[in-house]
């Protein structure tokens, strides 16, 4: 296969990180990308039934692998990984221990509010003295795009968003982010907390061997802080069926044009 | 009630999202009885005051050493001050890649609850709901805001914009000047490329494109349209195409006016991501392709003889207009 943009070679060469680096790693759980999407409770409420869980790809694919690849090149990297939820995320926090990582916590707490979960992620994090805080970018069902800037906020400590690539040089971070149009670089030094997106790290599977490490792995389950939640989910709905769809004969580019024109007034 | 719009530059200009802002900010002055002012950061040839035709009284500017590069944090701090200033009851920001950097902080700061992704004016009669798409785009959602102080940030590409009369007070405004500790060392833009989450028309291609080599044909037809372009996922994964152009649950979540798929399946997970896209338009071999389903106009067909017919087609009636 052909390659016309350059693949990132990150991870592999050896980064110039600070010894003993803490990492943070921010795990939450998604239904399977191809879950049917129902409510119940009179719409109020997601319908888990018959659904597949799964960790929130932007946070397996990207933010906890590059936490590993930095472990990977440093062996004193501690990473803790961290969800704030039921005792129903256990599977999924185990199957990122079985990626890599060294501990996790669960906070037990409702995940209804963004606000409340990142308070409780700040609260944890700040114990902790963590130099980096990694997220993903976004959860892919209630797509918040959120908790990485509340925790900033939180704990006033710099942000950087929607990352693509993530070097370590001593105690400062060089981190490339998307932008509008483009990509910029900014440096900062840690403690850092970024958000994570695709060109971070390329996903993992796990192997045998992690997934029998992770039986044995630590998993604290931590009380939650009481925090009011800011936000209430009032109902769900489901966008209307599509009519249906007009075809145009393969000969006739042109009549799709025309009635794009004319008929959708799209161009 | 008082309401403040976040306006948010590129390069100096007002974005399209920008003017969405504006015009829901000030829509929801209107409904709400009350005002709605804007604030804009750093330095521009743009006249602000143009904003008062999308719904603005007042453009607070504000220039400083912190407001000449982006540093979320910093940024968060300079906007609660105005706000502080200004007794705003009601913050409105682009949902971009700055917006979502900034308005969580801003909730967090204000204890003001945050909706992101809003696609439509809050509903004010009984209570504050706000309504969003969720699932990528699978479903909706209406969303209470239980504080007093609230957040929206408005999805781009999901609000009309109307300009009017008027001209907005612009003042400028002081503000302290926090302390940037993210430092950006050099941007890389792809110059004169549509934004994705802004553009009117996106034209995508697949996996059936066969390779980057054929993606002319989705480049030629995207600039005869001022489209952008997008591709879908394993396209970009095997480096045909830049991530920042995958499209879907996993990728960008769009919704321009025309969506045209070239060579693409329609999974579940590309569907997700697009299918708020108001026109779509499925150019595949394979009748059985599950995209069909979710478009409004198709041609089952060879791309590689039927998108040069439309390039052709296209610049008829272009040289028509
Ligand atoms: C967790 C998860 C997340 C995912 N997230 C995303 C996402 O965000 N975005 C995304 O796009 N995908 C995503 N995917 C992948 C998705 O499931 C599909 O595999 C992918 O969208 C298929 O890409 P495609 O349509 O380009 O390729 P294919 O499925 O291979 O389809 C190619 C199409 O081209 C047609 N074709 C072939 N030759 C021609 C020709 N000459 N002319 C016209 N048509 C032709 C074929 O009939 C076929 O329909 C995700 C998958 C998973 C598991
Ligand atoms: N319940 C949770 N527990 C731990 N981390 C979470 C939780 N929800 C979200 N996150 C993290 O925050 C990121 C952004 O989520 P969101 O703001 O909800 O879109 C996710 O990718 C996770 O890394």
């Amino acid at each position: 296969m052909q390659t016309i943009f350059a693949t990132p070679e990150q991870g592999k060469e050896p980064t110039q990180q600070k010894s003993d680096m803490k990492i943070l790693v921010c795990i939450s759980k998604t239904p399977d990308t191809t879950a049917k999407i129902a409510f119940t409770d009179n719409n109020t409420k997601f319908s888990g039934d018959g659904v597949q869980w799964i960790i929130n790809p932007y946070d397996e694919w990207y933010s906890l692998v590059r936490a590993i690849e930095l472990k990977e090149a440093d062996p004193s990297v501690t990473i803790h990984l961290i969800t704030v939820g039921g005792a129903d995320c256990e599977p999924i926090i185990r199957k990122a221990l079985a990626l890599g990582g060294d501990e996790a916590f669960r906070i037990q707490c409702e995940e209804n509010d963004s606000y409340v979960v990142a308070m409780q992620i700040a609260s944890f994090a700040k114990s902790g003295q963590y130099d980096l805080i990694f997220t993903g970018k976004e959860t892919i069902d209630y797509n918040g795009s959120s908790i990485g800037a509340m925790v900033s906020a939180a704990l006033d400590l710099p942000f950087v968003s929607h990352a693509t690539k993530f070097q370590l040089n001593g105690n400062n971070a060089l981190v490339t982010r998307e932008i509008e149009g483009g990509e910029e670089i900014c440096s900062a030094a840690l403690p850092l907390i970024v958000s994570c997106q695709k060109g971070m790290a390329e996903q993992r599977i796990p192997n045998m061997k992690g997934i029998m490490g992770a039986r044995t792995k630590p998993l604290k389950t931590i009380e939650a802080e009481s925090h009011q939640a800011q936000t209430s989910i009032s109902n769900f709905d489901l966008p209307p069926a599509k009519a249906g769809v007009k075809l145009i004969s393969p000969e006739q580019p042109e009549e799709l044009i025309r009635l794009l024109q004319e008929e959708a007034k799209a161009i | 009630m008082n309401i403040l719009v976040y306006i948010e530059l590129n390069e100096g200009k007002l974005k399209k999202a920008a003017f969405e802002a504006a015009c829901y900010g000030g829509d929801l002055a209107k409904q709400t009885g009350s005002t709605a002012n804007a604030i804009v950061f750093g330095e521009t040839n743009e006249d602000l005051s143009t904003l008062g035709a999308y719904g603005i009284s007042n453009v607070y500017h504000v220039i400083n050493s912190a407001t000449y590069s982006f540093d979320a944090r910093a940024f968060s701090k300079m906007i609660a001050e105005v706000v502080q200033k200004q007794s705003s009851d009601i913050l409105i920001f682009s949902n971009t890649i700055t917006g979502k950097s900034i308005a969580p902080q801003l909730s967090v700061m204000l204890k003001a609850g945050l909706v992101t992704g809003a696609i439509e004016l809050p509903k004010t009669s009984n209570g504050f709901t706000v309504k969003k798409s969720v699932f990528s785009g699978k479903a909706f959602s209406e969303i209470n805001i239980l504080t007093e102080k609230k957040i929206i940030a408005l999805q781009p590409n999901s609000y009309n914009v109307s300009k009017g009369e008027g001209s907005a007070q612009v003042q400028s405004m002081e503000t302290s000047s926090p302390e940037v500790k993210v430092k950006v060392e050099s941007v890389q833009k792809v110059s004169g490329e549509v934004s994705l989450t802004e553009a009117d028309i996106v034209v995508s291609g697949g996996r059936g494109l066969k390779g980057p080599e054929n993606w002319g044909l989705v480049t030629e037809l995207a600039q005869l349209l001022g489209a952008a372009t997008a591709c879908s996922r394993p396209v970009a994964d095997v480096h045909w195409r830049p991530h920042h152009e995958h499209v879907g649950q996993t990728g960008i979540a769009i919704a321009p006016n025309l969506y045209i798929a070239i060579g693409i399946s329609g999974a579940i997970q590309h569907l997700a991501g697009v299918n708020r896209s108001k026109t779509i338009v499925v150019i595949n071999k394979d009748p059985e392709a599950p995209f069909f389903k979710a478009a409004d106009y198709g041609i089952v067909g060879d791309a590689f003889e039927v998108v040069p017919k439309m390039i052709e087609a296209v610049k008829k009636i272009k040289q028509q207009a």
